[in-house]
């Protein structure tokens, strides 16, 4: 069965917390009428600023935990809380707006709009969020990423590196409070894997931003002072890279 | 970044597509454009041809529409003649040979003379009297009278150019380029047909939106000495083979006629016609038609039935035979055209429908995209409406502007055919039902009803106005069905599918 516990890692004042799962659970229809579990969290937090790394193989439901966090999906059960607000009591409106005003999202395909350019990219960022269109901030935030002199290339015109760096400039183009990356470096090439790794950690750090990444790379994970794991026997065990052993 | 520019995008990734979608509309508006046009255009011109200034026209025995096409509209073919003493009987004292009143003077505010046969050009020659510029006031409604942009009226006769004076209405001198003192030649009885005697242009008319625009009108007495023109009198002019003699030019046997023109002994050094001083005896002479203006409209009814029960002349009604060719013929034939094109439209809406929806299985990533960045279902259900929109409304436009540059380059092919004025720059006119009606006339008096309150409201109650609503909720109902697709994508589905 797949199903998944995560545990809490470490114990944070609620008041700090930017991120707070308890018992969320997710399942999803078969074809013969029965529900298959996928999540099961009992609880899970994460501190204003903190940046985490999630472990765990694939298929193993990282991306449907990232996706009730972000509020893309509703979890069966329990109660996810960002930034002092429970989304699960929301409904999907209020859901879609704090998702536009509170969170990043980075995808493992990127998810670039084809017919975009770079900073019409970022630009999406910000238009579904109560901010209004910056220009400056679109173009600051490419700059930063290294592709302010690519600022009217469409993503076929990319590189995939490239294209994963006008992904993370999208995702802070709201000015984020909670930065979800689901395995951001898993379709780049080893040589972009660590300048993205880089730049996603930096990036939220330059704006205090809550980071939690996902991945199956422990080369990756290595990098992250916590590191939660994934487990697929039901539950999630806090483990340092010291500790993993990986 | 506005919504619309998101939908913008997406007609730009899919640009073959969403252009043959946008001609498909655009074919629809530039038909419907077109009926509107020259159905509005055609309506306005009977509307305004409906104000003719006379009320009755005497004609020859035969159909009345056909009386009326002629005579008013200058098309179809003219019908028979009618004797010149049908005439008469409209004349005071001093212009009849017997010295006698003639009969319906009494009864009518003028009777103005019209022959027809000859053409200057594809334009129709109109043998008359100075009397139709002087006693015809054609735009009733706004008093308006025939002003000469150049030069003056005809006369009956001229010391200079005799019998042989013309005046040209605007359209025919600004297509011929003819200017006061040019001289021109009618042809008999087509285009092609053999070529008159010259007239000398005095006069050019303003422009009067009217048919008569299209017509030249020459001097009746020159009319009638052309070759050809007089009506063959057997006692006097038939030959040894049963031929009928050409009067007009062996015309110094015939005696002047004391009712018309004078004839100065005047010589004359010009062309050879021009010394022709004796007018057409009145038992040759034949009219197309009578222009009359009774004096009150309760006689009209009375006069038309006497006219009718004799036995060479019929009167006709010239409002009730337009209004009757517009409601009976022209209206159901252009509604149904309307309809016909307005049809294509909704197809052409239809193919917006397909051309989305089918892009939709397509488009669910970029959706889901949108939604994972904080849009919500309704947010991209308006993109896609808004695309509904831009092509449907992209495409109306191209459709619109191809219309009106269709109609331009069309609009002398329309006027020669059904005497109809119509530009590139025509907007349809209002709806007169809607324009006239009670609530907008409170508006336009409220408005201060000056004449740029007028040709505002003109301009927003123009069908063609009106039609950008129109296709804007064309395409928000057509866009409907994808955009409700979009509404129910499943974001975590769409997100988890492979690029």
């Amino acid at each position: 069965m797949n199903c998944i516990s995560i545990a809490v890692s470490n114990q944070i004042p609620p008041h700090k917390q930017m991120l707070s799962l308890s018992q969320v659970k997710k399942s999803f229809p078969q074809p013969d009428g029965q529900r298959l579990p996928i999540l099961d969290v009992v609880s899970y937090a994460l501190d204003a600023a903190e940046q985490a790394v999630l472990v765990g193989q694939s298929g193993g439901g990282k991306s449907t935990l990232l996706h009730v966090i972000a509020g893309i999906s509703r979890p069966d059960s329990g109660s996810i809380v960002i930034d002092n607000v429970d989304i699960v009591k929301l409904h999907e409106a209020g859901r879609d707006k704090l998702r536009a005003d509170k969170i990043g999202y980075v995808f493992q395909t990127f998810n670039l709009m084809p017919g975009f350019s770079a900073l019409e990219n970022v630009l999406l960022g910000m238009t579904f969020s109560r901010m209004k269109t910056d220009v400056g901030r679109a173009k600051t935030l490419l700059d930063r990423v290294g592709l302010g002199h690519r600022l009217t290339h469409k993503p076929n015109q990319l590189s995939v590196g490239e294209q994963q760096r006008v992904a993370v400039a999208r995702a802070l183009a709201n000015r984020p409070k909670l930065l979800l990356a689901d395995e951001p470096t898993a379709n780049v090439d080893p040589a972009n894997q660590q300048q993205i790794v880089d730049l996603i950690r930096q990036t939220c750090e330059d704006e205090n931003v809550s980071l939690l990444m996902v991945t199956h790379s422990m080369e990756v994970a290595n990098q992250f002072g916590r590191i939660d794991r994934l487990d697929q026997i039901n539950k999630l065990v806090t483990a340092t890279a010291a500790t993993s052993g990986e | 970044m506005p919504l619309w520019k998101i939908a913008w995008r997406s007609v730009r990734r899919r640009s073959l597509a969403s252009i043959l979608t946008a001609l498909s509309m655009a074919l629809g508006v530039m038909l419907v454009v077109a009926v509107l046009v020259i159905h509005g255009v055609v309506a306005e011109s009977f509307r305004n041809n409906s104000s003719l200034g006379y009320n009755v026209i005497l004609g020859a025995k035969g159909g009345d529409l056909q009386i009326v096409l002629n005579t008013v509209y200058y098309l179809s073919q003219p019908v028979e003649n009618i004797p010149y003493t049908v005439y008469e009987d409209f004349l005071p004292a001093d212009q009849r040979a017997d010295g006698q009143k003639g009969k319906w003077t009494d009864f009518v505010t003028f009777a103005v003379p019209v022959c027809m046969g000859d053409y200057f050009g594809q334009y129709r020659v109109v043998g008359t009297t100075p009397d139709f510029f002087d006693s015809i006031v054609f735009d009733e409604d706004e008093g308006r009278t025939y002003q000469f942009a150049e030069g003056r009226n005809l006369q009956t006769w001229n010391e200079e150019h005799g019998f042989f004076e013309a005046v040209v209405g605007a359209r025919v001198a600004q297509d011929r380029q003819l200017k006061v003192g040019d001289m021109i030649a009618p042809t008999h009885g087509s285009e092609s047909g053999d070529i008159h005697d010259e007239f000398f242009v005095v006069g050019i008319l303003e422009p009067t939106g009217a048919p008569n625009d299209r017509a030249v009108f020459v001097n009746m007495e020159g009319f009638y000495l052309l070759d050809g023109h007089a009506k063959p009198v057997k006692s006097a002019n038939e030959d040894t083979d049963g031929n009928l003699a050409d009067v007009s030019d062996n015309d110094d046997s015939n005696e002047p006629i004391a009712a018309t023109a004078a004839s100065p002994e005047t010589t004359h050094d010009g062309p050879s016609h021009l010394t022709k001083r004796t007018p057409l005896p009145v038992e040759q002479r034949e009219l197309t038609a009578i222009l009359v203006r009774t004096i009150s409209p309760v006689v009209t009814p009375r006069f038309i039935d006497i006219i009718n029960e004799g036995e060479v002349a019929r009167a006709v009604m010239p409002i009730k035979e337009i209004t009757s060719l517009f409601s009976i013929i022209v209206q159901p034939i252009q509604t149904t055209l309307l309809v016909i094109t307005a049809l294509i439209c909704v197809v052409s809406g239809i193919s917006i429908l397909v051309s989305i929806y089918n892009s939709m299985s397509d488009r669910h990533r970029e959706i889901a995209i949108m939604r994972s960045l904080g849009a919500a279902r309704r947010t991209v259900m308006v993109v896609v409406l808004w695309e509904a929109v831009i092509l449907a409304v992209g495409g109306g436009f191209i459709g619109w502007a191809t219309g009106h540059l269709g109609i331009g380059m069309f609009g002398n092919m329309i006027e020669r055919r059904t005497g109809v004025q119509v530009s590139a720059f025509d907007l349809a006119p209002p709806v007169p039902l809607l324009r006239y009606s009670q609530p907008i006339y409170n508006l336009e008096r409220t408005m201060g009803g000056s004449d740029a309150v007028r040709h505002m409201l003109d301009l927003l109650l123009s069908p063609e106005v009106m039609l950008v609503p129109a296709i804007v909720l064309l395409s928000i109902a057509v866009g409907f069905l994808p955009a409700i697709t979009a509404y129910k994508t499943d974001v975590a589905k769409a997100l988890s599918a492979s690029p």
